[in-house]
């Protein structure tokens, strides 16, 4: 590699701008900061030698050069940013309902545009290939740049030394010059300084004062931060680290927790839904307003069993109580490393339905015989003794008529309808039944027997979120470090004056990475009552 | 008197404060002292900015004993603590650097943005389950100021762009500052029409055939809803029907409160053009000469670095950790989650071209105020018009 080595005795590596040690121009390399067309040094990175800067003879020198750089980067984020925008225009096919199919959701509901923006697949516009795909870009311009920088800058901070070469002093955003100073001036200048927590460094009468040197590292921590996330995203898809899957359970029921491998159930004793007082003064205004009642909680009473010992297939496992609780929502109950979340609910869910057989023309409708139907435990045929008996030829647990043919939407028991067959011992053949909550159709109107509904139990079910997700921790710590290097690097600023004598005059040079008004006025009040002229500010903007 | 009479008292005072406030600030122009030297004016302007947010902190107080819950849960209420915040963020920046011209443009934000607010329903209203938990107000509180330290870089931006652009000659930069303040005329105007036909008790009712839903207007229909009847009498007939891509019931009475702003704000804008007799922001310029460029670039950089770790930490931090207890997941792609990210992003490119020499001055300053508008869209129009889970409007 070509060394540089410059007056002051330092050898730089290639490529460098600004000399590590006294910050002498390197003359051949001021194209590379776009120096030579300013007056003003580009201070960023020192002028210090990068390997973007440096390299670009293979195929790994070029993708790195391409992702070390800021512009790259920024066209990066202002592409993600156009592509989350365009995300929400529609809603995005997660958040439409379910029941109908998305290409003829997009279609009727949104028309021409609809139907356009579904065949793009901007539906799933933030798992598209592409969208990953920048989000990738992204982090892997954050690794790139990063280690383009990081390296050289730290070599440069640290080698820098208090003697400077005149150049570099001139060259400062903040620069002025004094004749005839006395010591006892600069004496007080650096005490100054000093008490302002700057770390002085003297050599040879030159002095250098600095402080909030570490504030230069924020960027780079909150990259760290920000690649930990990253990487939390990415162990998101192992199912390892992340499950998520969802169980209905009814009042009184227990039921297996999925992806627990049979190990856990979850009992659901009692399912509360609370709404709030319209009588209440405080929120009635806004209750009458809203014209519905206001929901304020939802909770399961749960209980959580672990299996005890091994199970036998075919057998009932051995169950006990692990856990206890209620679940709300903001609320999880947790088990192990399974959480349990308030999702959902479905109120008034049928339990069973009772049902009496009478004589069609009898006005008392004294029972013949009386039934239940359990819709857990649903049977195909209830004896009604003396002869009679039922039989179910058809269920629907969710009644609707489908030009003119009964149907069921779901499994779920919210409209149950049936199809009864009378069988009896006065009864040719059988009786055809078909009821539902309020209705008895009989097909023929000619039965002998009827039967009619004496009660119903109903109950509610809950709706529970089960998840696993070991990525949390690394997200948080990523976070963590992100918020960490963003106030490191923003709220702390490097600053760094340079006193430089000269033969009959004293050069004073000042630079920071942000706030140049906080080191103007640093410097102002060290300055104050002496013979220092003021720093000019050598940057005008146009 | 209860505590909801005392908040509101509270809140309508600051108002009052702010507007004394501004008028202090519009005093400083006057000064003949050069740049710097602090104004006698200035500071009566910035004592009562003072005195104008302690009153709205009595507000914030008083509603929250009211109402049980820190008042941040609906539009109203949200927006009234993005004004107060706005103003907190403008009081640190004073104290740092003591420009009293950020008075006079970030105090008119923060009463245009408090003024909107009361158009909203203002009535205590109950959480549903998913707002009740603490991090509604830690979310929220942090959310917003950062939004509001980053809405002074908007400020000091607008304050740059004005004296910076030339206006000797028409052109697209003298354009879009005239959008700036026309867009900002017509949120003053959408408040003062509001205002208007809400004390006259206004309202249209209109039968929404689709949805078979009755639509209530509270200003005199310009465009009726697209499937809309008209029911009350003796009012303004409307003069066209909302386009049918509109759906929805409330559609129409958007647009229509939409065209009033407009055109309210033209009304507004045309005034102050036939006052001035040249471009509202040529008649500001010479008034801001005296402001110096270097620091307000600055002062638009520097309150982008102070808000942006404020808001990662509220809108995208802390969302995620309440999103997680609430929801089960952090993130969920949700409108409001992605426009919170489209303003992290959008700053974080803002930061990233910093680096490069080019962008500083008025460019920066143009950034400044995309930044701003973007902010501005995530609060009104996601809320209003994108639904969400977030949505304060359904």
């Amino acid at each position: 590699m070509n060394e540089i080595k410059c007056e002051c005795g330092h050898v730089n590596p290639e490529g460098t701008v600004l000399c590590e040690a006294c910050g002498k121009p390197i003359e051949r390399n001021q194209h590379i900061d776009g120096n030579e067309k300013s007056k003003l040094l580009n201070m960023r990175y020192e002028g210090s030698a990068r390997r973007s800067k440096t390299r670009n003879q293979t195929v790994v020198d070029k993708i790195w050069i391409f992702f070390s750089s800021v512009k790259v980067g920024v066209w990066l984020i202002v592409l993600t940013l156009i592509a989350s925008i365009i995300g929400t225009i529609l809603p995005q096919e997660m958040y439409i309902p379910q029941n109908v199919e998305a290409a003829d959701h997009y279609r009727d509901e949104y028309g021409l545009f609809g139907q356009i923006y579904y065949q793009l697949g901007f539906h799933n516009l933030y798992s598209s290939w592409w969208y990953i795909l920048l989000i990738a870009s992204i982090g892997v311009s954050l690794v790139i740049c990063s280690i383009d920088r990081v390296v050289p800058l730290y070599r440069a901070l640290k080698r820098q030394k208090p003697k400077r070469h005149s150049n570099f002093i001139r060259r400062q955003r903040l620069f002025g010059k004094t004749e005839n100073v006395k010591q006892a001036d600069i004496d007080q200048v650096v005490s100054r300084l000093k008490k302002k927590r700057y770390r002085i460094s003297e050599e040879n009468g030159h002095i250098l004062a600095e402080k909030g040197r570490f504030s230069r590292w924020g960027p780079y921590v909150n990259h760290i931060g920000l690649i930990i996330v990253l990487i939390a995203a990415i162990l998101r898809s192992m199912s390892f680290f992340y499950i998520e899957d969802y169980v209905w359970v009814r009042e009184g029921e227990t039921k297996l927790i999925p992806q627990t491998d049979g190990q856990y159930f979850i009992k659901n004793n009692d399912f509360i839904m609370d709404v709030y007082d319209e009588n209440d003064e405080r929120y009635a205004e806004a209750i009458k307003k809203n014209g519905e009642m206001i929901p304020s909680n939802y909770e399961t009473k749960a209980e959580i069993y672990k299996v005890k010992g091994d199970t036998i297939p075919g057998q009932d496992p051995e169950l006990t109580k692990v856990n206890e609780g209620e679940i709300r929502v903001n609320e999880p109950l947790t088990v192990e490393d399974i959480s349990l979340y308030q999702a959902s609910y479905q109120l008034n869910e049928f339990q069973s339905m009772s049902f009496k057989l009478h004589l069609s023309d009898d006005e008392n409708e004294s029972p013949i015989g009386e039934f239940t139907f359990d819709m857990n435990n649903p049977k195909k045929e209830y004896d009604l003794g003396n002869g009679y008996r039922v039989v179910v030829d058809d269920y629907f647990p969710e009644f609707f008529m489908e030009e003119g043919v009964p149907d069921t939407k779901s499994k779920y028991p919210k409209k149950p309808a049936f199809i009864f067959f009378v069988y009896g011992p006065d009864i040719e053949d059988y009786e055809v039944n078909f009821l539902t909550i309020g209705a008895n159709l009989n097909p023929h109107n000619n039965n002998q027997y009827k039967i009619s509904i004496t009660g119903v139990d109903m109950r509610d079910v809950t709706g529970l979120t089960v998840k696993r997700d070991h990525t949390l921790p690394f997200f948080a710590v990523g976070a963590i470090i992100f918020m960490i290097g963003v106030v490191q690097g923003m709220y702390w600023y490097h600053r760094r004056v340079w006193i430089h004598p000269r033969e009959n005059e004293v050069w004073i040079a000042a630079h920071t990475n942000k706030n140049w008004y906080g080191l103007k006025k640093d410097i102002e009040s060290s300055l104050e009552g002496t013979d220092f002229n003021i720093p000019d500010d050598q940057q005008e903007l146009k | 008197m209860d505590y909801v009479s005392i908040s509101s008292n509270f809140l309508f005072a600051s108002f009052i404060i702010y507007m004394v406030a501004i008028v202090f600030f519009a005093f400083t122009i006057r000064d003949k002292n050069k740049e710097h030297k602090q104004t006698k004016a200035g500071t009566v302007g910035i004592v009562l900015t003072i005195i104008g947010f302690i009153s709205q902190i009595g507000y914030f107080i008083t509603r929250w004993i009211a109402s049980h819950h820190a008042p941040v849960s609906n539009m109203f209420e949200y927006m009234t603590f993005f004004g107060m915040m706005l103003v907190f963020a403008f009081i640190i920046l004073y104290f740092i650097y003591k420009v009293d011209l950020l008075g006079l443009f970030i105090l008119p934000v923060s009463v245009v943005v408090i003024g909107y607010a009361s158009v909203f329903p203002q009535e205590i209203s109950p959480l549903v389950p998913s707002l009740k938990s603490h991090w509604l107000y830690i979310h929220v509180t942090t959310v917003s100021l950062g939004e509001g330290i980053l809405a002074v870089s908007f400020g000091a931006g607008l304050i740059y762009l004005i004296r910076q652009v030339d206006q000797t000659v028409r052109s697209k930069k003298t354009f879009w500052l005239e959008f700036i303040m026309y867009s900002i005329l017509s949120v003053i105007a959408f408040v003062a029409v509001s205002t208007t036909f809400g004390a006259m008790d206004y309202s249209i009712e209109f039968q929404h055939s689709e949805t078979e839903t009755t639509v209530v207007y509270s200003m005199p229909a310009i465009a009726a809803p697209n499937d809309g009847v008209m029911l009350t009498e003796d009012k303004m007939s409307p003069l066209f029907k909302a386009p049918g891509w509109m759906n929805g019931a409330e559609a129409g009475r958007k647009l229509n409160s939409l065209i009033w702003s407009l055109l309210g704000g033209l009304v507004l804008y045309g005034l102050l053009r036939l006052i001035f007799r040249k471009r509202i922001t040529a008649a500001l310029q010479p008034r801001v000469k005296k402001s110096n460029p270097e620091l307000l670039d600055e002062i638009t950089y520097r309150a982008v670095t102070i808000g942006f770790p404020v808001f990662t930490l509220g809108g995208l931090i802390f969302a995620s950790i309440w999103a997680q207890e609430a929801w089960d997941r952090f993130w969920g792609w949700d409108p409001k989650e992605v426009w919170a990210l489209i303003t992290w992003f959008f700053y974080a490119a803002f930061l990233h071209l910093r680096l490069s020499r080019g962008w500083h001055g008025e460019k920066s300053a143009w950034l400044a105020v995309i930044g701003f508008a973007i902010i501005m869209f995530n609060l009104v129009v996601v809320n209003l018009v994108i639904s969400g889970l977030h949505s304060y409007a359904s």
